[in-house]
């Protein structure tokens, strides 16, 4: 009976998403109430597979009862469920925040249409176990994100979301571009049936063809280097909700997961795909951490630093050692807590004083407390002060680059560490410290929903390093880290438990 | 040798993406690369001699082409037109907006 | 194509187009409902169906106007056919549960090539046909109305 659960997962964001666009615009409050039911049951769902994971190690569930591989199987290990819960819980406070911030766009309706299918192609690609379904759940994410970022109709969000629409879609040509040459070479779609034919005929040339368009089109997904200059756009663009959904999620369940289930267990990690992908992450940082520094607007401020951070990641993953994926996934579990916090904090005080520029701000703290204080965790968290989250996970990025003998990576991340800390500072000084301006004597704190979402949000900022201690979080990091430090075994475990 | 026609169709499209200013154009430019990558998937899927793969009552078949190629890009021919739709109605909103339809003067987000 | 809607006083085109329209029209969409019936014994199912049906609506606007067209389906209608569509596919797909597994063929199957065989492949595609018809007239009319809009507010 556990294992019916798992298209539960697409299924009922897929079902709210149709049931709020028929009722939601003659019910009043429908939606509200519709959506957050929805995005709760879903973070109950992951949590409650948690135990389950841990005791079975791995789930297969044959769709429509057709054996893999004919048929499409959704796999459930223990990365997957790191990355689901990270998901829904992050989705399900972002919903509560919707309910009050998205009072000022008219129909509400079409809002949670839109947020309740990206959420199922994000939980699609998470758990699917096809490539082609990983790609259909990719595009259902990408269209839905693309409408979102126009939500507001007005120039700046029109261009900036018909640029991201371009690129993502010339993205998605690579990928299926890459599947169609995968196809042709393995004859086969699923994920595990593709990694025992590559290790049994050997993989040759046109591995390293397929491992540059998927890095090309994920890359793009995820907002690599050479491949970033649509986010800056599209995120200060969208509304806050959207912006804090994009920059903490969609990035990382659409580019980095992809990214890292195809490289680490289908295609086996090399040592060239390994310094590719720390070499890009290192750009990133770089990139996304100076041209941050210059910047007025708070909202493309926070996208380039998204840039930075996942830079970081990258540079944990492509490491391929032990501490060095922990680091990631850990890094990467912590940036969607406190990017969706500081986008939330921004969306609130564009609310309260309906501006975004940096230098018509002044001692907001004074009045609106909830929304200064958490903004001051969420940046100590994103800049590695001790004890907070954040410094963990750097900590363990830097100390993993010294071990596997990368020194200079190791230096670069710390010195944008502090490039990091030294544009928080200058956010927080002008934004939040100092005396407040004429202008905006009579703003007030945000309503109560606003409100419970940005303290949850802190408290886990707060408390996330508990996470590295075994006892706590053992079925939840390192279980997801040997996933991926397996590598290729990843097809005899599916082929195992697929009885 | 067929496939470096689609290669080529794939190149004019990403052509038009890159250099065409008239966002129609740019449109038109995706709907090519779309098309170049669904034509090289059913050809993935072409066996010597072989025919279509439907089956009709009385009928024994020899061989087939491949048919899951042919059901995957069908799925992929929705999706490029969902996207078309879409990319569409945008472009009509910024002519409403900027009223201009040249790309280089659309500019309003720098740095 | 709509130019003319606002320079006479006549809506759509001309006679000849009109006389045609209201011959083939019903043709058109006879032909895409049995394409989709026949989905599971010759090409086409629910997408090219329904492609078809929405062509024929569209169709009829071309020929007579929009509001014309509008009175036959309305956009609100539409969009509680696309709506219902949707669900009657994951109603479909959640029955199957009973079966045992998610998506389970769980009708009976019956003798291959008849029109009724082949479990619940029919009723699936009667669901898409429903959902990408009238999505597609839904975003037809989308983008027309805006065009709409937009002419008159140059002048």
């Amino acid at each position: 009976m556990n294992y019916e659960l798992i298209p539960l997962f697409v299924a009922i964001p897929l079902g709210s998403a149709f049931l709020v666009s028929l009722l939601g615009k003659r019910l009043k409050g429908f939606s509200d109430a519709f959506s957050n039911l929805a995005t709760f049951s879903l973070f109950s769902l992951s949590l409650l597979s948690v135990p389950v994971i841990g005791r079975l190690r791995i789930l297969v569930y044959k769709v429509g009862g057709w054996i893999a591989p004919i048929g499409i199987c959704m796999v459930l290990d223990s990365l997957t469920i790191f990355m689901l819960i990270t998901v829904n819980l992050i989705a399900f406070l972002i919903t509560i925040y919707s309910i009050s911030y998205m009072e000022r766009y008219t129909a509400k309706w079409k809002f949670y249409t839109l947020f309740l299918l990206m959420l199922a192609g994000m939980n699609g690609v998470i758990v699917t176990g096809d490539m082609f379904n990983l790609f259909v759940f990719l595009e259902i994410a990408s269209i839905s994100s693309y409408s979102l970022v126009a939500f507001g109709v007005e120039h700046e969000e029109l261009e900036a979301s018909f640029k991201y629409m371009v690129m993502g879609s010339l993205a998605s040509s690579f990928i299926l571009l890459g599947i169609a040459i995968l196809y042709s070479h393995t004859s086969s779609l699923n994920m595990a049936d593709i990694s025992r034919i590559l290790v049994e005929r050997g993989s040759g040339e046109i591995l390293f063809f397929v491992s540059a368009l998927f890095i090309m089109g994920f890359g793009l997904k995820a907002a690599l280097v050479p491949f970033h200059a649509w986010l800056p756009d599209a995120h200060p663009s969208a509304p806050a909700p959207i912006s804090a959904m994009l920059s903490g999620l969609l990035i990382k369940a659409l580019g980095v997961y992809a990214l890292a289930r195809i490289f680490f267990n289908v295609f086996g990690m090399s040592a060239i795909s390994s310094s590719i992908l720390m070499v890009l992450g290192i750009a990133s940082m770089v990139l996304g951490g100076l041209l941050a520094l210059g910047q007025d607007d708070i909202k493309r401020l926070y996208a380039y630093s998204s840039i930075s951070q996942i830079g970081y990641v990258f540079l944990g993953i492509g490491m391929g050692t032990n501490l060095g994926i922990l680091a990631g996934l850990f890094h990467l579990f912590n940036h969607a807590t406190f990017k969706s916090l500081l986008f939330l904090n921004s969306g609130s005080v564009e609310y309260a004083t309906g501006t975004r520029d940096l230098r018509k701000m002044g001692g907001l703290s004074s009045r609106m407390p909830v929304t200064g204080y958490s903004s001051l965790v969420g940046s100590m968290s994103i800049s590695g002060i001790p004890p907070l989250a954040g410094f963990w996970s750097k900590l363990l990025i830097i100390l993993s680059a010294i071990e596997a003998k990368h020194f200079i990576f190791a230096s670069i991340a710390v010195l944008i560490s502090i490039l990091t800390l030294a544009y928080y500072l200058r956010v927080q000084r002008l934004a939040f410290f100092g005396e407040l301006k004429e202008s905006m004597r009579g703003i007030r704190e945000v309503p109560l929903p606003m409100r419970v979402s940005m303290i949850s949000l802190s408290i886990i900022c707060l408390f996330g390093g508990l996470l590295l201690i075994p006892a706590i979080g053992k079925n939840f990091l390192n279980l997801a880290t040997e996933v991926l430090v397996n590598g290729n075994k990843y097809a005899q475990v599916v082929f195992g438990s697929m009885k | 040798m067929i496939y470096l026609m689609c290669l080529f169709l794939f190149c004019i499209g990403v052509y038009c993406i890159l250099v065409k200013r008239n966002i129609i154009k740019i449109i038109v430019g995706i709907g090519i690369v779309e098309y170049a990558i669904n034509l090289f998937f059913i050809l993935v899927g072409y066996r010597l001699r072989g025919r279509a793969p439907i089956l009709a009552q009385d009928q024994v078949i020899q061989n087939m082409v491949d048919p899951l190629p042919q059901a995957l890009v069908l799925t992929a021919i929705v999706i490029g037109l969902a996207v078309t739709a879409l990319i569409v109605a945008i472009a009509i909103r910024l002519y409403e907006r900027y009223g201009t339809f040249d790309v280089t003067k659309i500019r309003r987000l720098r740095g | 194509m709509s130019g003319k809607l606002s320079d006479s006083n006549k809506p759509g085109m001309t006679l000849i187009v009109k006389t045609i329209t209201r011959l083939t029209v019903g043709l058109i969409f006879l032909y895409g409902i049995y394409i989709v019936m026949h989905g599971h014994l010759s090409p086409g199912g629910g997408f090219a169906g329904g492609v078809i049906i929405a062509l024929s609506f569209i169709h009829f606007m071309l020929a007579f106007g929009k509001d014309l067209a509008l009175k036959k389906l309305s956009s609100g209608a539409a969009s509680l056919f696309e709506n219902f569509g949707a669900l009657m596919f994951l109603t479909i797909a959640f029955l199957g549960l009973t079966g045992g597994y998610f998506f389970f063929n769980f009708i009976s199957k019956g003798r291959p090539f008849n029109l009724f065989s082949a479990g619940i492949i029919p009723l699936c595609n009667v669901a898409i046909c429903l959902k990408v018809g009238a999505g597609l007239f839904a975003v037809f009319v989308a983008l027309i109305l805006t065009e709409i809009t937009t002419k008159r507010s140059d002048r």
